[in-house]
């Protein structure tokens, strides 16, 4: 059975609030991490993400200054800082629709609504390590593929366009696994 | 930072999207045997046990410093600022209280900051229904050991949500865009985790 390894992981938690923080890496130190680093609002945050080149990040939605919403648009600029692939977890206690909605195409790879647990945080983290989905870049949106899924009985247009891609198909387990296809140097 | 080029991405063009598939960094973290008797979430759910014991004092701050925002408010106004700190004082609390064991602070909080979310015009938010969002989240708290608080509790956030909701439907009758938000139900059920 695959077991996530925490201390080979360095994480970036961002929160205004202490005591999330406090208990964010109490959560983080239990699952075996060591290297977890913390930043109080959305500038410090960016400086601590651009030095210290965190392998996940933690960010919180409301904050001063500018938000986790801006914080994350800041971070997915491809070209434009070290790792704009970095994931990261949204931990909010906004749970509208919209809200979702809009961190995910703002580019998050995992969405936590609080209040937090253990078991739904491992679930967050295991899932980006375990399973790593690719990047999607368009016109309008740079971030990890929103379709976890692929649906048989979907039958509504496909909004990508371009060659063999075109058609939808469920992927088997196998094919997920490997690299995709035409890879050609960024 | 410089990439080498085994940090190089992988990317498929095609006519309108790429698919990026970056360096895969986190494989470095990834066992395949876990140590014996380790068991993950249950020392996380141990740390968290440890820390349990200051969590009636943070739940008391969190209560304090929205006070402080309130009276603040009341003071001066409704501005941008104090709008802004006012609603992450309440989001705070919404979030938390459940961790905090004070379950019950949630829902008048989640009320509170759709008031001061969804009010259009901030001038027109009214002073008495924030003090009644702010009084009720802190007798919550203050009598959580009462052993009829849950039914306190409820009455207390049910009529607090409904004045709210007839407010922000009339504050936002020509608004049909917002009136759908307001009306969606969460994706979270209110009080339970995700």
């Amino acid at each position: 059975m695959v077991h996530i390894d925490f201390n080979k992981l360095r994480f970036l938690v961002v929160d205004d609030n202490l005591h999330m923080r406090r208990i964010l890496r109490s959560l983080l130190h239990g699952f075996g991490a060591r290297d977890v680093t913390e930043a109080e609002d959305g500038a410090s945050a960016f400086e601590a993400f651009t030095e210290g080149n965190p392998d996940i990040m933690f960010i919180d939605w409301a904050m001063p200054i500018f938000d986790g919403l801006e914080l994350i648009q800041m971070i997915r600029q491809p070209g434009a800082n070290a790792n704009p692939f970095v994931p990261i977890i949204m931990l909010t206690g906004h749970t509208e629709r919209t809200r979702v909605t809009a961190a995910r195409d703002a580019g998050i790879t995992e969405f936590l609504a609080k209040p937090i647990s253990a078991q739904r945080l491992y679930q967050r983290v295991f899932s980006i390590v375990a399973q790593p989905r690719p990047f999607i870049k368009t016109a309008t949106y740079f971030g990890p593929d929103r379709r976890r899924n692929t649906s048989a009985s979907y039958s509504g247009p496909e909004r990508r366009k371009g060659g063999a891609s075109d058609t939808i198909a469920p992927l088997a387990l196998i094919e997920k696994a490997k690299p995709v296809a035409q890879h050609r140097s960024p | 930072m410089a990439q080498d080029k085994n940090d190089a991405p992988t990317v498929a063009a095609y006519a309108d999207h790429e698919v990026i598939t970056p360096p895969n960094r986190l494989k470095k973290a990834v066992a395949m045997t876990k140590p014996a008797g380790f068991d993950p979430v249950a020392r996380a759910e141990e740390a968290l046990d440890n820390l349990a014991s200051e969590f009636p004092a943070w739940m008391n701050q969190e209560c304090e410093q929205l006070d402080e925002v309130r009276q603040k408010v009341k003071a001066e106004g409704f501005a941008e600022e104090t709008r802004d700190t006012l609603f992450r004082s309440a989001h705070d609390i919404k979030g938390e209280a459940a961790t905090f064991g004070f379950p019950l602070a949630a829902p008048p909080a989640d009320s509170l900051c759709r008031l001061i979310e969804h009010t259009p015009d901030m001038a027109r938010i009214p002073m008495e229904l924030v003090d009644q969002h702010v009084d009720a989240i802190r007798a919550i708290v203050r009598e959580g050991a009462r052993p009829d608080i849950a039914d306190i509790a409820q009455t207390l956030t049910r009529r607090l949500r409904e004045v709210t909701d007839e407010f922000l439907r009339h504050e936002n009758r020509d608004r049909p865009d917002v009136l759908n938000i307001i009306a969606a139900p969460s994706l979270v059920p209110r009080g339970k985790a995700d």
